[in-house]
């Protein structure tokens, strides 16, 4: 492999076959649960903190209905949309699960997640910004690795607001609050977790539109190439 | 060229979107009910529904659903207190019944201040008080072929009452009431009077009000439209509805 000449574009296999399969999994799982979600939503679009919260009670949040072309199904059915979300419920938490197990036998999580203390120094999350502003993604001595936002944002989005999604969720069902009292009580009451679910979301929403936004500056075929096949292909380098 | 592709990946979207509409009815979307049924029951078959302290009740508990079933019958029932009303006991059971509201007041009472959790989102916490319902099935007999316990009500939902259904291992749960009273007054007619479901660790749908009858079945097949319930019936909510 002639290393050096510019260019000559120099694949390397980046993605493997468990992360690309859980990967789509999981964004279809994602989507369908953000519209089916939304639609669960709609049938009362208010949200209070506490154990209980009805109409009479003070919400912190009302919303207007969403409208039917973000929500699953499209036209009003709270029946469907639970029928939708609690099918892919299962998909979208034992993928996870799954995933995460598999990716820490395999070493993803430790070789290419594991956030390095030198990383979140100062200094090196000044270059790393300017580079992001500069459209420099990867470092040209080690391309595979991910830049320090790109972890941040992984790690953040792996083990803390999935769990939070599927946790919260977990803890509006009466059945399981039964089983595990202690899951509606870590987040402060039924209606919290409810209020906490939704947040989640959002959060979720928003690391979709920058990861979205990124794989376009980046170069959405190089991307979706590896994100398919595993391979991709090693940017030219820029000058700094 | 990108416009077209953009076109068409924004096209895709809201197509597979809507294409989502075909599906919503589909068997293999409804079978998670079963697989949460299985998967909640394996980590809490007996497992007690959380108890609140009377400081945490709400305020103001909502009324849902039917407000005043308003047939003649109901109407003389409620007009002289519920004194002419009977709970028939009956299905398949060695010994059927008709209780009175009194004779209900006096069997073994248990009081639980439970959150009431409605499909749509919202909660209410209160206190509920009536007998346990295993009870009225262990004073009945309950027949040993007997699966599902069906609970017929006074309002009328289309062409029939409003009923529900669930099985013994919720119908013998410890919490599973007949109740009465909500806040240590009798149940007024917005919450279900004289007499209402409590399985406490299902949806408010479950929780049928106005009580007429109680009934074992081997099936659920023969009743209703034979989802179990007239929402099951009307409008496709889980039989389960511990989710």
């Amino acid at each position: 492999m002639p290393e050096g000449l510019p260019d000559r574009p120099r694949l390397i296999y980046r993605h493997r076959l468990i992360t690309r399969l859980w990967h789509w999994i999981n964004a279809i799982a994602l989507l369908i649960m953000v519209g089916s979600g939304l639609m669960i939503f709609n049938a009362h679009p208010r949200l209070y903190w506490g154990q209980y919260g009805a109409n009479f009670d003070h919400a912190w949040l009302e919303l207007p209905r969403f409208p039917g072309w973000v929500t699953i199904p499209s036209y009003y059915s709270l029946a469907g949309a639970r029928h939708w979300h609690f099918f892919f419920a299962l998909v979208l938490a034992f993928g996870l699960l799954v995933y995460l197990l598999w990716s820490l036998a395999n070493g993803h999580i430790l070789r290419d997640l594991r956030i390095r203390v030198r990383e979140l120094a100062p200094g090196h999350l000044w270059k790393d910004f300017k580079d992001h502003l500069a459209l420099r993604f990867h470092d040209p001595r080690d391309p595979r690795a991910y830049n320090i936002f790109q972890k941040l944002a992984y790690v953040g989005t792996l083990f803390v607001l999935l769990p939070a999604v599927i946790f919260s969720g977990l803890a509006l069902s009466p059945g399981m609050d039964a089983a595990w009292p202690w899951l509606t009580a870590m987040f402060g009451g039924r209606q919290s977790a409810r209020s906490v679910h939704f947040i989640a979301m959002g959060a979720i929403l928003v690391f979709l539109l920058v990861h979205l936004t990124l794989v376009l500056l980046a170069g959405p075929i190089n991307e979706l190439r590896a994100m398919i096949t595993g391979w991709w292909r090693v940017p030219a380098e820029k000058q700094p | 060229m990108i416009l077209a592709r953009r076109n068409l990946l924004i096209g895709g979207a809201a197509g597979l979107l809507a294409g989502c509409d075909r599906f919503t009815d589909s068997p293999v979307l409804a079978s998670a009910e079963e697989a949460h049924r299985f998967l909640q029951r394996a980590i809490g078959r007996g497992a007690l529904a959380t108890e609140f302290r009377p400081e945490q009740r709400s305020p103001i508990f909502r009324v849902n659903g039917t407000y005043n079933p308003n047939t003649p019958e109901y109407n003389i029932w409620a007009g002289t207190g519920f004194a002419d009303w009977r709970l028939k006991v009956g299905g398949m059971v060695a010994r059927p019944m008709q209780l009175t509201l009194a004779q209900l007041q006096h069997l073994p009472q248990r009081a639980q201040i439970t959150r009431h959790d409605c499909v749509e989102g919202w909660s209410a916490i209160g206190k509920w008080q009536g007998p346990q319902l295993a009870t009225i099935l262990n004073a009945a007999g309950l027949s040993a072929q007997a699966r599902y316990i069906v609970f017929h009500c006074a309002d009328r939902y289309g062409d029939g009452g409003y009923y529900e259904s669930i099985d013994l291992i919720d119908a013998f749960h410890p919490q599973t009431i007949l109740a009465w009273a909500l806040n240590d007054r009798r149940l007024d007619v917005g919450h279900g009077a004289p007499l209402r479901l409590r399985v406490e660790r299902q949806l408010g749908y479950k929780q049928a009000k106005y009580l007429v009858g109680i009934e074992a079945v081997a099936s659920l097949a023969g009743i209703g439209k034979g989802k179990g319930g007239t929402w099951e019936d009307s409008s496709g909510y889980q039989w389960y509805a511990g989710i």
